[in-house]
């Protein structure tokens, strides 16, 4: 029986060549969503700036959305946000969103009743979601925290199996995909809540699992092959194990993307920077973990040779 | 590697089994699983606010308010002490920031300041330990030039707030037993929050407003009724307070600020029926004491008009037409069914010591609820379905072993949270499904290293043998990093995202037990069955 291969058998490529062309790139797009995050910014969630959101779904088969909308600008809610929203299963519900009530909790809570009154028996509430500011301040400082911690636990961890240089790289890379999702949540315009710091964590733990899987092959192959220069022992540790690497990915992408497409409108943008995190973790793991190993004395006194070899083999390409 | 011993085959297939047992019971509903006999497993998942619907009501006790009143008691009890005989002089007695404070006329006396203020320091927690007498809620200060304060320590305030958390737990509790319809968890958060879970609940607004009311109930004197326009413009007198009329926030009473009686002279509360208008009334019943003290001022003050106040609102202030002896009364007002029951349990629980706010709130209808359920089925279904596909087409025979390897992963997920009682949210199943998508992982993992020693010229046999053994470090050292970012999860996260760590934790778990026990079993059994010389991948 022929079985169908995603990666043909002996692949050759030269990933560590490739990093003059992959690594400023990288960099750039990093930086970019660095300050793409802190200039534009993510839209973010009520857990972090406060404010609540109510979703409601007419009882009516249709809707006038903007009558919704007129309804709600008579309640002196201040700034209102609707979104209509459509999902396969669950069908289509509006998203009512309104920020933080001048008069604190008292007055959030008063707004709320004024919805509830508004609309009555029209529609079925089907979530009420509120964060008073000092919760929304503590959900972001823990948020990061958690993320801070994990990176630094990760490290340990690398660091205790491997070498430090292993530690540095992994987390060299595993920093780049964070940033890069960071970019993503504003270039998507997804919704940053509390469940995107989890997403990001997930992320990280599923890039490092990547990352460690190549790695693993580098510490074994620089054991195997004593004589064999650092490039062509990190170009072929990485093809080794492409097949396995992208396979992974692929399976785990399309477990996602069910629950992108049928799990939900409450978890999609959680399931969105997941599907982003484990196609930029995988990238990163294959183009960015390995080739930085080149930069840090994993042999003593082999560094000059290795880049006279990666010399060489630009001048043949 | 290949050889395992048959009491080991025993103990995996007991361990499958015993997990496909207790997934059993949540393919049936609750009501059917309730009648099986009891020796039949008949735990359930616990589902989540997000899937079954309910609420969650995160309250802060609110520190400004409380300190307000307090301070304002405190006012009148440096009062009391100081006109004590022999009266101390005194002047400009008032609050100033967190504390009372006043200047003492003759200074000569400030050492009989100093003793009578100290007992107005009050004592909380009495600590047997250190023999201390405890933290102090006030710190007292008085100077030589006489100026004296009363000051809230910021021990004594944390002791006092922790205090308040304590007692209003218990009032909730009072509260929700009354309405006995949910049941809702009540928790400690931090130094000076609540927690309140309540699943199930369609409705959060009475939930609501049967916790969050403080509930003050007070009788007062009137000494003065007028609108809201005389009120601006006149001062209040001297040992008077104002409070609107609940119905009509423009008419103000001005009543005496001392309360002839409080809730706390209440010993029960039912709702019942005026006899002449059938309007909905709530009857009380006094204490004993609180029955001797009401007779005495409304036999006192026959003619007069007195307030019932609750929470700073006016509800009623009727005329006293005869002197109330019995130790029972009723409180009228524009009271539906459902509100006089709802303030019937609010007298019957007793009052919060303090005012709560809501300062976070998710509830999710019961709608959205199962939405979500079917949904997260759905979505697990098909991306099952997708990843055992896409494994049969790479790897045959050997991705069904990967596939069945995944169903009893997935099986003994589930087994877990069913045992462990763990809650089951939405992001839980996004981490159900994340993991089996990950799952996978470690069989492709295996089975690339076997190709790979296979091509390298070893028999079949071989190859799998140490296939096996290479790929279970790597299998080892990339999923405990995955597990350490789940962990940070579960202790940062709090409710669905909770949730999330929770299964994608367990999932990690049983990748590598499955991997480790019943991947490595079922080839192992193959092998000796069919002695390969190819290896079908």
């Amino acid at each position: 029986m022929r079985k169908f291969r995603l990666i043909p058998d002996h692949t050759n490529i030269r990933f560590m060549w490739l990093r003059r062309f992959n690594f400023p790139a990288s960099t750039v797009l990093s930086v970019l969503s660095l300050v793409l995050f802190f200039t534009i910014g993510p839209q973010y969630g009520i857990d972090f700036r406060g404010g609540s959101l109510i979703e409601i779904k007419p009882v009516a088969a249709t809707h006038d959305l903007g009558a919704i909308r007129a309804t709600l600008g008579g309640l002196n809610l201040g700034d209102v946000q609707v979104t209509e929203v459509s999902d396969p299963i669950t069908g289509t519900s509006v998203l009512i969103r309104f920020q933080q009530q001048e008069g604190g909790a008292a007055a959030q809570q008063a707004a709320l009743t004024r919805v509830r009154e508004a609309f009555a028996d029209t529609v079925e509430f089907r979530r009420v979601e509120t964060v008073g500011p000092r919760v929304s301040g503590e959900l972001a400082r823990n948020g990061t925290i958690a993320l801070v911690v994990t990176l630094l636990a990760i490290l340990a961890y690398i660091w205790f199996r491997f070498e430090w240089q292993f530690a540095i790289g992994a987390i060299i890379a595993t920093s780049h995909d964070v940033l890069m999702t960071l970019g993503f949540f504003v270039v998507a315009q997804l919704d940053f809540n509390l469940s995107s710091i989890a997403a990001i964590l997930t992320i990280v733990g599923y890039s490092l699992n990547d990352t460690v899987v190549v790695y693993d092959r580098i510490r074994e192959n620089l054991r195997k092959y004593k004589k064999m220069s650092l490039v062509e022992l990190l170009d072929r540790s990485v093809n080794e194990t492409l097949s396995r690497t992208t396979q992974t990915s692929l399976t785990t992408v399309l477990a996602l993307l069910a629950l992108f497409f049928f799990g939900g409108e409450v978890i999609r943008s959680f399931v969105a920077a997941m599907i982003f995190g484990v196609v930029i973790g995988t990238y990163s793991s294959i183009y960015i973990a390995a080739p930085l190993l080149i930069y840090f004395k994993l042999r003593p006194g082999q560094a000059a040779a290795d880049e006279a070899t990666t010399a060489g083999a630009a001048g043949r390409a | 590697m290949l050889q395992i011993a048959r009491w080991k085959i025993t103990l995996i297939l007991l361990a499958v089994l015993a997990a496909v047992v207790v997934t059993i019971p949540n393919f049936f509903p609750a009501a059917t699983v309730a009648e099986w006999p009891g020796w039949l497993p008949r735990k359930q998942v616990v589902l989540g606010l997000d899937l079954q619907g309910g609420a969650y009501l995160l309250y802060e006790v609110d520190r400004t308010d409380y300190v307000e009143k307090r301070l304002r008691a405190l006012v009148s009890e440096v009062r009391t002490a100081m006109l004590e005989s022999p009266r101390i002089g005194y002047t400009g007695l008032g609050i100033q920031g967190q504390g009372v404070q006043f200047r003492v006329r003759d200074l000569d006396r400030l050492a009989d300041v100093r003793q009578r203020l100290e007992p107005l320091r009050n004592p909380l927690n009495a600590n047997l330990l250190a023999g201390t007498g405890g933290v102090r809620e006030f710190d007292a200060t008085v100077n030589d030039d006489g100026l004296a304060r009363l000051t809230y320590s910021d021990a004594g305030l944390s002791e006092r707030v922790r205090g308040i958390v304590a007692q209003s737990i218990e009032v909730i509790n009072r509260r929700i037993n009354e309405l006995g319809t949910t049941e809702p968890s009540i928790q400690r958060q931090g130094e000076d929050r609540i927690l309140v879970e309540a699943p199930g609940l369609g409705d959060p607004e009475r939930l609501k407003a049967l916790v969050g009311q403080t509930a003050q109930l007070t009788f007062h004197l009137v000494e003065g009724q007028m609108n809201d326009q005389q009120a601006q413009q006149t001062p209040p007198q001297t040992g008077t307070v104002r409070f609107p009329l609940v119905d009509d926030p423009s008419s103000i009473f001005e009543v005496a600020d001392v309360p002839l009686m409080t809730g706390e002279d209440l010993v029960d509360a039912q709702t019942g029926f005026d006899q002449q208008t059938s309007q909905p009334v709530v009857n009380f019943r006094l204490t004993t004491s609180g029955a001797r003290k009401f007779g005495d001022v409304t036999s006192a003050n026959v003619g007069r008009l007195f307030a019932i106040v609750l929470d700073d609102e006016v509800i009623s202030a009727p005329v006293i037409r005869e002197p109330i002896r019995g130790g029972s009364g009723q409180i009228s007002g524009s009271f539906t069914v459902e509100s006089a029951n709802d303030l019937a349990i609010l007298l019957r629980a007793g009052s919060l010591p303090a005012k709560l706010t809501i300062i976070e709130e998710r509830s999710v209808g019961p709608g959205l609820g199962a939405d979500s359920i079917e949904a997260g089925k759905i979505a697990a279904v098909i991306g099952t379905i997708a990843v055992a596909l896409f494994m049969l087409a790479a790897y045959g025979f050997f991705g069904l072993i990967a596939n069945v390897a995944v169903i009893v992963n997935v099986t003994i997920i589930v087994a877990i949270l069913t045992q462990l009682g763990a809650t089951l949210t939405l992001p839980g199943i996004a981490g159900i499904v994340l993991t089996i998508g990950m799952a996978v992982d470690s069989n492709v993992l295996i089975y690339e290293r076997v190709r790979e020693e296979f091509k390298q010229g070893r028999t079949a046999i071989a190859a799998i043998d140490i296939g096996f053994k290479r790929a279970l470090g790597t299998i080892i050292d990339a999923n405990i990093t995955t597990l350490i970012a789940a962990v940070v999860l579960f202790f940062l996260g709090s409710g669905p995202i909770r949730g999330f760590a929770i299964t994608y934790m367990f999932g990690i778990g049983t990748t590598m037990f499955t991997a480790i026990t019943f991947t490595r079993m079922v080839i192992a059994l193959w092998v000796a069955a069919r002695r390969p010389k190819l290896i079908p991948i």
